[in-house]
């Protein structure tokens, strides 16, 4: 059962691959004490930026640093190029599913997807069922995670269509880099991306609500007690819009206004980085001081656009995931350029028994579950939690999904020990506006415990920064 | 700009300046304490101090008796006590990381080195470094102040910003100087004020050089209370506390604030047009504590039209 992965930047036999010669040659020239005082100038500035996150469930308040590996992970341009195609081709296809859903619903009648898979779910929005949103677009901002398997290709392991995070720590960790290793720089031809921030503050404006010439766009956070609050406000602040948190909205005769110190002032757009369950107390979570009363009347009378809208979660759940090359059969007519992970899901019978038998094996996931919380990865358990999994899959079926234990591609990382392989994946942001973008590269999450396969930040994972060479 | 972040910028302002005027208070008794003096005079000035305050209850809650030490501790280290110098830099830093997409990033990195730095300060601290952590306070005030004055756009959020400066200190300054008038024990005069005390408090204030020459005379209660009440040229006088709040009210007024702004300019009358005789002859004790209610109410004006108004 167990493969060796693929690594990113070495052959078996331990030599380079071709993109990463002139990077390995110049590693193997650096001590350990510079690399070890490269990594302590990283953390030192890291702190003093207050690039730091939250941890739930810990003293409220603490903040961490999420850890910073020095050795990017490299992937050459004509790799990229097919990827992006991809991302491209499969966000498309998830716009076009969400669309449906709230509308004709044709997939379900055409039978691809079981009616009461989507209709069922929890994510499912019935408030929007109907409601027209600007380009027909739903999931502006989508982070695709995407790993390697044991052949080298890759393929998407999550889609996140709800809030997805993790963007600032691409562009910060770029800049890091780019102020330790200055010379790699001026040696690679590394794909920017710090154009980012301008590309979605260009999508978000693209998808206003019709006839808004000059959109006020906003950034909606729940606070700075929340985990992503560097990232927050790194947004709104490179952007140049406010940072708003649901006491600083209101809504007036169906139109969404901001307190300003000179009087309310209109919102156009509202980038939120709150979930949907929080954004409206009139018509979801009653109890949540997080949202804005009656923000839902005016998103459904088309005065204000949510980016993203309500209701893409019932796209990302795990339970729709295995349906989504057939989306892109059945929306775009074309063969999928990235394949899924093959996915059980426990609530079928055959799929459940065969889990059942081979449970030691296979990583189960929570159906909506996320953060790397509440799995099990067989090949790692005990037998008391594969017991403990067992009863709890035997009890409810339909909570769970299971997975081949994937043997994640490995990157060279820094470690106590030295430069060793540690199993990686990667999330590239798409932006879909008037057009769908994304910048090349994305965020690199690496499992810092050797041989674990958890990259979680929450779980002991740290992140690198991502070169896409050559472009 | 947003009214939470006008908020935000207004108390960040204000905690800074209150972790540096404490550092003052501290440090002229810390310079006192050299002088030969009788432990009662020690613990009267020191009662005066959290008098002063308002922290003399939260203080006797915490410790027993009175010395220099524990005042000290309480004043500057107290995690428990919101008005020690710690606290007041840990909120100055939580306003400032509130509204860091707000700030610029030098502003933001400023203050957060200062609460980084400023955790490692506990009462296990030596005596002998105890001075050097009043003198680091004052140093990482002036730092803020000056990456504020050269990074911050002439807009709302350095309007805000000085807002709270001026506000603050103004209320300072009169806490001061009245701790050194009242007699803690009751609510009369406090005679027993040695001349000394007047020059040590001037030159916590960084003020003694500029009395000097403004004087040329010997240091009186009464000459230095005027010259940090009256002048218009002293950045720590209110009179000039009093000018920046005018100017920058101005700069921000919106359509609900002038009633704010015409009390702002009455105060500021006082001390414009006042003599400082007037002042003498209705009690200081009196005037300061008159002066700090309308303090207060500008302060609760400004939130009701700028800060968190009601929509």
């Amino acid at each position: 059962m167990r493969v060796s992965p693929y690594d990113e930047m070495l052959q078996s036999g331990g030599t380079p691959r071709p993109h990463c010669r002139d990077y390995w040659g110049w590693l193997e020239e650096q001590s350990q004490e510079c690399l070890a005082r490269k990594r302590s100038e990283a953390d030192a500035l890291f702190h003093r930026v207050g690039i730091t996150f939250a941890v739930y469930g810990e003293n409220s308040g603490t903040e961490r640093l999420i850890p910073f590996d020095i050795i990017p992970r490299v992937i050459p341009a004509e790799e990229w190029s097919r990827l992006e195609a991809g991302l491209v081709q499969r966000v498309r296809a998830l716009n076009a599913f969400i669309g449906d859903i709230y509308h004709g619903q044709e997939i379900l009648r055409a039978g691809v997807i079981p009616a009461e898979r989507v209709l069922c779910n929890a994510q499912y929005r019935p408030e929007m069922q109907g409601v027209e949103v600007p380009g027909g677009i739903y999931a502006h901002i989508a982070g695709i995670d995407v790993v390697r398997d044991a052949s080298g290709s890759f393929c998407v392991l999550e889609d996140n269509l709800r809030v997805p995070s993790g963007v600032s720590y691409m562009l910060e960790n770029r800049k890091m880099m780019m102020r330790l290793f200055p010379e790699l720089f001026a040696r690679h031809p590394i794909a920017p991306v710090e154009q980012y921030p301008d590309l979605l503050l260009e999508n978000l404006k693209s998808v206003a609500p019709q006839g808004v010439s000059d959109p006020t766009v906003v950034l909606l956070t729940p606070g700075m007690y929340n985990s992503a609050y560097f990232e927050h406000a790194f947004l709104a602040q490179q952007m140049g819009i406010e940072l708003v948190e649901g006491q600083d909205l209101y809504v007036l005769d169906d139109v969404l206004y901001m307190r300003t110190t000179r009087g309310p002032r209109r919102v156009d757009v509202v980038y939120r980085r709150l979930d949907d369950d929080f954004l409206d107390p009139l018509s979801f979570r009653p109890d949540s001081t997080l949202g804005v009363p009656g923000l839902l009347t005016v998103y459904r009378a088309g005065h204000v656009t949510i980016a993203n809208a309500i209701g893409t979660g019932v796209a990302d759940d795990k339970s729709i995931y295995p349906y989504v090359p057939q989306m892109i059969r059945f929306y775009l007519g074309q063969a999928p350029l990235l394949e899924n992970v093959r996915t059980w899901i426990l609530s079928d019978p055959q799929d459940k028994a065969y889990v059942l038998a081979h449970l030691p094996e296979l990583v189960v996931k929570e159906v909506h579950g996320a953060g790397g919380y509440g799995m099990l990865i067989g090949p790692a358990a005990t037998a008391t939690q594969l017991d403990d999994f067992r009863a709890r899959i035997r009890a409810h079926p339909e909570r769970y999904i299971a997975q081949p234990t994937l043997a994640l591609s490995t990157s060279p990382t820094f470690s106590a020990a030295g430069v060793a392989p540690r199993h990686i994946d990667l999330r590239p942001f798409v932006l879909s506006g008037r057009e769908v973008a994304i910048v090349p590269g994305g965020l690199t999450r690496v499992a810092l415990r050797e041989g674990s396969l958890i990259v979680n930040s929450s779980q002991g994972g740290g992140t690198k920064d991502t070169w896409v060479l050559g472009c | 700009m947003l009214s939470r972040t006008a908020d935000h910028l207004y108390w960040m302002s204000r905690y800074l300046e209150r972790a540096e005027s404490l550092a003052r208070m501290i440090d002229a008794h810390q310079r006192l304490s050299l002088v030969p003096r009788p432990p009662e005079a020690v613990a009267q000035g020191w009662q005066a101090t959290l008098v002063s305050l308002g922290a003399a209850a939260a203080f006797f809650g915490r410790h027993e008796a009175l010395t220099a030490r524990s005042a000290f501790d309480f004043l500057a280290f107290d995690r428990q006590h919101g008005g020690s110098i710690v606290q007041c830099l840990r909120a100055a830093r939580e306003n400032g990381r509130a509204v860091r997409g707000t700030i610029t990033s030098d502003l933001w990195e400023t203050l957060n080195a200062t609460y980084l730095e400023s955790v490692s300060f506990t009462p296990a601290m030596p005596e002998s470094a105890r001075g050097e952590f009043l003198e680091w306070v004052k140093y990482r005030a002036h730092l803020t102040r000056g990456v504020t004055s050269a990074t911050l756009p002439r807009d709302e959020a350095l309007h805000f910003t000085r807002i709270g400066t001026f506000i603050e200190r103004a209320d300072n300054t009169t806490r001061l100087l009245e701790s050194r008038w009242r007699d803690p024990g009751g609510h009369g005069e406090r005679l027993r004020a040695e001349a000394s005390e007047w020059a040590v408090l001037l030159r916590a204030m960084s003020a003694f050089e500029i009395f000097r020459r403004l004087y040329r005379d010997s240091v009186t209660p009464q000459r230095v209370t005027e010259m940090l009440l009256m002048r218009d040229d002293l950045p720590q006088s209110v009179h000039h506390c009093l000018d920046e709040l005018q100017t920058n009210l101005a700069a921000v007024a919106n359509s609900r604030s002038d009633e704010t702004h015409r009390r702002a300019g009455e105060l500021h009358a006082r001390f414009h047009f006042g003599r400082f005789e007037d002042f003498c002859a209705e009690g200081l004790p009196q005037f300061f504590d008159h002066f700090q209610a309308r303090l207060r109410e500008l302060g609760a004006r400004i939130a009701d039209d700028f800060l968190v108004p009601a929509s």
